[in-house]
């Protein structure tokens, strides 16, 4: 069945799961939830496949249908319009696959969670509105994904609700996202303003006629990509909207892996890639966001270092890995930011699944100063973990060294102090090889430093290893689409992606080529170097020192958390408390209210005096009111006139 | 012969003092004594405008004034009465059982 | 100055002094013989305007009958000279100048609109009882079968509220 002219069943699925397990599922027992959920999910992917192959068949046709109007104002269209492209096709299918072996991991993990109908309905919401978001053909549905995303991270993130750190988190996720919607929205209306649409199609073939814009000058389209980047920098988590995530790993480990690691935080980088057009035609925004990605990578990574949480480490990791994503899409690689995106997908849903595998194991625990030795007790979870932790320090084969090198390059060869940026990208290459052998050797080497009585450590059910090891080989063979560029071949990923991105990255000639190998080898030693460092420093038997100094200020995070308490927060905390609420909501509105029930008390005290049962004044009030009565008559009779000497007077 | 706007000014002029006697007068009796003065007032102007037209349906309509006036009184005083023998005074400000 | 002119201002002269004597005394009955001088005095004008009929009634009716209804009533209930209380300051105040300014009102009224109407003359057969009681029976006889009906019920409420409660 033409899956493409039915687009909309792919997200439909997962609503529809959604809604059966929301409003259904809280009587009904594990396993009959578990199967809807699955169902919806595996039967979106089998969808997502088959739309695929029908666009592989239809010879890459970029596809486009406009399913109904949504809102018609005036010369303003916008309406529930999917679309499939090759940018589209990559991620469809990341989202769906990988979300599905999230959820086969998740019944695993939530099997003995209260709520467990409620969790599954979420992550089934979740995928609707991720698929929304990628599938949407204009700005405007996409903004709806977008949102709805949001929403569903904070449902999930505060799902263990009674908890009041988890629901904190859930709030502060919302906010500091919402402050990026504000800019999202803004250079939602810009675009509009200047190109009379939000169709994708429409602004991005008005917007290749235009001028580029010179670098340093902030004309209109710099403007709506700095705004637009400026949303991708709260759904991304990178400087300065990054704060949200950390505080994330609140939520259950299959929500940090689905949603904080493989496809909600991707949307930022995906909108920057799916508006190359109008980046490529402002270069002050690229250096912008190539500034931003390659800090925001070094910065994360310094965290990272030395953090005791597993999950934090992690967090902080992909913050870090982010930060390269657009990175590459900041020097105009947008190929190889999608690439990284995917292989990234792979490999940190893997390595967040296995730490939810630990933490499973040790029974909850997530303090790695609180885990040793594990590798014989859980094997199965400590080679997936080993198989994620080589991908993403970037060792050949592995899918991380492709799609990480070919950032590198790219930056390595930009104009705009690509040389600097690569540096420092490549420092944080070191730093992310140390920080996550650093937690291999401290999680699964050494001694045990828990106690045996409390903790029975056990390898986890079948539900979770599966998706663990379909993924770890996935981050193994996921990066050879562009394996053979290495020797000289076509790199297939790019290639697919080159329809939707214009320029080709494929470097051309000789001596790119061996500059590109050079480059790898530099990638792989740094790879090396981080591994050697953390080998020296905590295999073997491993004390934990007193936090001083620099380690102190990377371990409180460089106390941004506090700095915006104290600047933003705080003082917003107590604009609300001291000005909005007690002047202007007590003083002014109920103020006003309540005067209007005072005035009338007022008025009413006042006129009730006319009622004296005095026949007396009574009889004055008639003679008033008689009064009036002629006087209105009258009105020409005694007009000023009248007390002047008249004709017909008395004879 | 004496102009008919004589008669109608006096008869203000009694209407208004019917009116003074009403506002100003707190025995109850004497309030209706000046009902009567105004009604009479009115009569005078009826009369008046009646001959001077030449129509005597002015004059007919004050017999009737005359004899609402007289049944009014008769219940009016009988209601007098009753008042007077409850509130044991003929102040008309005493009988305020109205007030808010 | 002729001979109507003069009767006319004593006559007014008369009841004008009637009623704001009226106004004055503050015993109740010395208010009633004021308001029987006001009656016949405009008893007085009815004859010098000619309408010797309602003259006649005004006397034998409101003189005769009303106003000695009202001294009786002022005598059964023994009503003395009237209380100085002063309750209502509204009236007090405001009393005076808002009726003087209805009555300047009408008579400047009056007097600004005066000269259209022929002056009131003796008419003979046109108001004479033999006429009013044709109109009272022919064209008039509706209000007047009413007016008898309100006589009855006037009688029945005044024997019903002076009944004791027994």
């Amino acid at each position: 069945m033409p899956i493409l002219e039915h687009l909309w069943i792919i997200p439909l699925l997962p609503l529809l799961g959604s809604a059966i397990n929301g409003l259904l599922g809280a009587k009904w027992p594990n396993k009959i939830v578990t199967s809807v959920a699955l169902g919806s999910t595996g039967l979106s992917f089998a969808c997502a496949l088959e739309a695929v192959r029908e666009f592989i068949a239809g010879g890459q046709a970029p596809f486009r249908k406009q399913f109904f109007d949504w809102i018609i104002a005036g010369n303003f269209r916008a309406g529930f319009d999917l679309q499939l492209d090759q940018l589209t096709v990559v991620m469809v299918l990341v989202v769906t696959g990988v979300g599905f072996l999230i959820h086969i991991y998740a019944t695993g993990y939530m099997a003995h969670e209260g709520g467990y109908y409620r969790f599954f309905s979420y992550l089934n919401l979740f995928m609707f509105f991720m698929l929304i978001l990628v599938l949407a053909a204009n700005f405007v549905l996409l903004f709806v994904g977008w949102e709805g995303v949001g929403l569903c991270s904070y449902l999930l993130i505060g799902f263990y609700f009674l908890k009041k750190s988890a629901a904190d988190a859930g709030k502060k996720a919302f906010i500091v996202n919402r402050i990026g919607d504000f800019g999202f929205m803004l250079g939602m209306f810009l675009l509009f303003r200047a190109f009379g649409s939000l169709d994708f199609q429409t602004v991005f073939a008005k917007a290749a006629t235009w001028q580029p814009e010179a670098v340093g000058q902030f004309g209109t389209l710099t403007i709506a990509c700095l705004l637009l980047f400026m949303g991708a920098t709260g759904k991304s988590a990178q400087l300065p909207l990054y704060v949200w995530l950390p505080d994330a790993m609140e939520g259950p480990t299959p929500v940090s892996a689905l949603i904080h690691a493989a496809t909600m935080v991707t949307a930022g980088v995906y909108v920057v890639a799916r508006s190359h057009v109008l980046f490529t035609h402002a270069p002050t925004a690229m250096y912008v966001v190539a500034i931003v990605g390659c800090a925001t990578a070094i910065f994360a990574a310094t965290i990272g270092l030395v953090q005791p949480d597993i999950k934090k480490v992690l967090a902080y990791s992909t913050v870090s890995q982010l930060g390269y994503m657009f990175l590459a899409c900041g020097v105009g690689a947008f190929g190889a930011g999608i690439f990284h995106l995917m292989t990234h997908s792979f490999f940190k849903a893997l390595l967040f699944l296995s730490a939810g595998s630990v933490i499973h194991a040790m029974g909850g625990e997530q303090d790695m100063w609180h885990m040793g030795g594990l590798a014989s007790k859980i094997k199965v979870t400590f080679w997936c973990m080993l198989f994620g932790t080589i991908a993403i320090a970037g060792f050949v084969p592995f899918a991380g060294f492709f799609s990480k090198d070919a950032i590198l390059f790219a930056t390595y060869q930009s104009e705009y102090s690509g040389k600097a940026l690569y540096a420092v990208g490549l420092v944080a290459a070191i730093f992310t090889s140390f920080y996550m052998f650093r937690l291999i050797w401290l999680t699964f080497f050494g001694e045990k430093r828990y106690d045996e009585h409390h903790v029975h450590v056990h390898e986890s059910p079948g539900s979770m290893t599966l998706p663990l090891m379909i993924l770890a080989l996935l981050s193994l063979v996921g990066g050879w689409f562009a394996a053979p560029a290495l020797w000289g071949g076509p790199n297939y990923f790019a290639d697919f992606l080159a329809p939707v991105f214009g320029n080709a990255e494929a470097p051309g000639g000789e001596a790119a080529h061996s500059l590109e190998l050079t480059l790898s080898i530099v990638a792989v030693l740094a790879a090396t170097a981080g591994l050697i460092v953390a080998w020296r420093m905590y295999s073997g038997k491993v004390v934990r020192g007193t936090s001083t100094g620099l380690h102190k200020i990377l371990y409180n995070k460089y106390y941004v958390d506090e700095l915006y308490q104290a600047t933003i927060v705080g003082p917003l905390v107590w604009l609300s408390r001291n000005v909005f609420w007690k002047v202007v909501d007590v003083g002014m509105i109920d103020g006003s209210v309540n005067g209007i029930a005072h005035g009338t008390e007022a008025v009413g005290d006042t006129v009730r005096h006319t009622q004296s049962g005095n026949v007396r004044s009574y009889a004055v009030w008639v003679i008033i009111g008689a009064l009036v009565i002629l006087a209105i008559i009258f009105w020409p009779l005694w007009r000023p006139a009248f007390f002047v000497a008249t004709s017909g007077g008395v004879r | 012969m004496v102009p008919t706007n004589y008669y109608l000014i006096l008869s203000a002029i009694l209407f208004g003092l019917g009116i003074v006697a009403f506002v100003f007068k707190r025995n109850i009796i004497t309030l209706f004594m000046a009902i009567e003065l105004m009604l009479n007032a009115v009569n005078l102007a009826f009369v008046a405008f009646s001959q001077s037209l030449g129509k005597p349906d002015g004059e007919v309509f004050v017999l009737f004034v005359i004899v609402v006036a007289a049944a009014e009184a008769a219940v009016g005083l009988g209601i007098i009465i009753l008042t007077a023998r409850n509130r044991h005074s003929l102040n008309v400000e005493r009988v305020n059982l109205l007030k808010l | 100055m002729t001979a109507p002119l003069i009767i006319f201002f004593v006559l007014a002269a008369v009841a004008v002094f009637g009623a704001v004597s009226l106004i004055l005394q503050k015993h109740p009955i010395h208010s009633a013989l004021s308001l029987i001088v006001v009656m016949v005095a405009l008893a007085g004008l009815y004859l010098l305007m000619g309408a010797e009929f309602v003259a006649a009634v005004q006397i034998i009716v409101y003189g005769g009958a009303i106003m000695v209804l009202f001294v009786f009533v002022i005598m059964l209930l023994n009503a003395g000279e009237e209380e100085r209380t002063n309750l209502s300051r509204l009236a007090t105040y405001a009393g005076i100048p808002l009726a003087l300014a209805l009555a300047g009102f009408i008579a400047a009224a009056i007097a600004r609109s005066g000269g259209y109407l022929p002056a009131p003359a003796p008419n003979g057969a046109l108001t004479s009882t033999k006429t009013l009681s044709m109109l009272l029976f022919t064209e008039f006889v509706y209000p007047f079968e009413l007016t008898s009906f309100l006589i009855l019920v006037a009688i029945l409420g005044a024997i019903v509220l002076a009944q004791r409660e027994n």
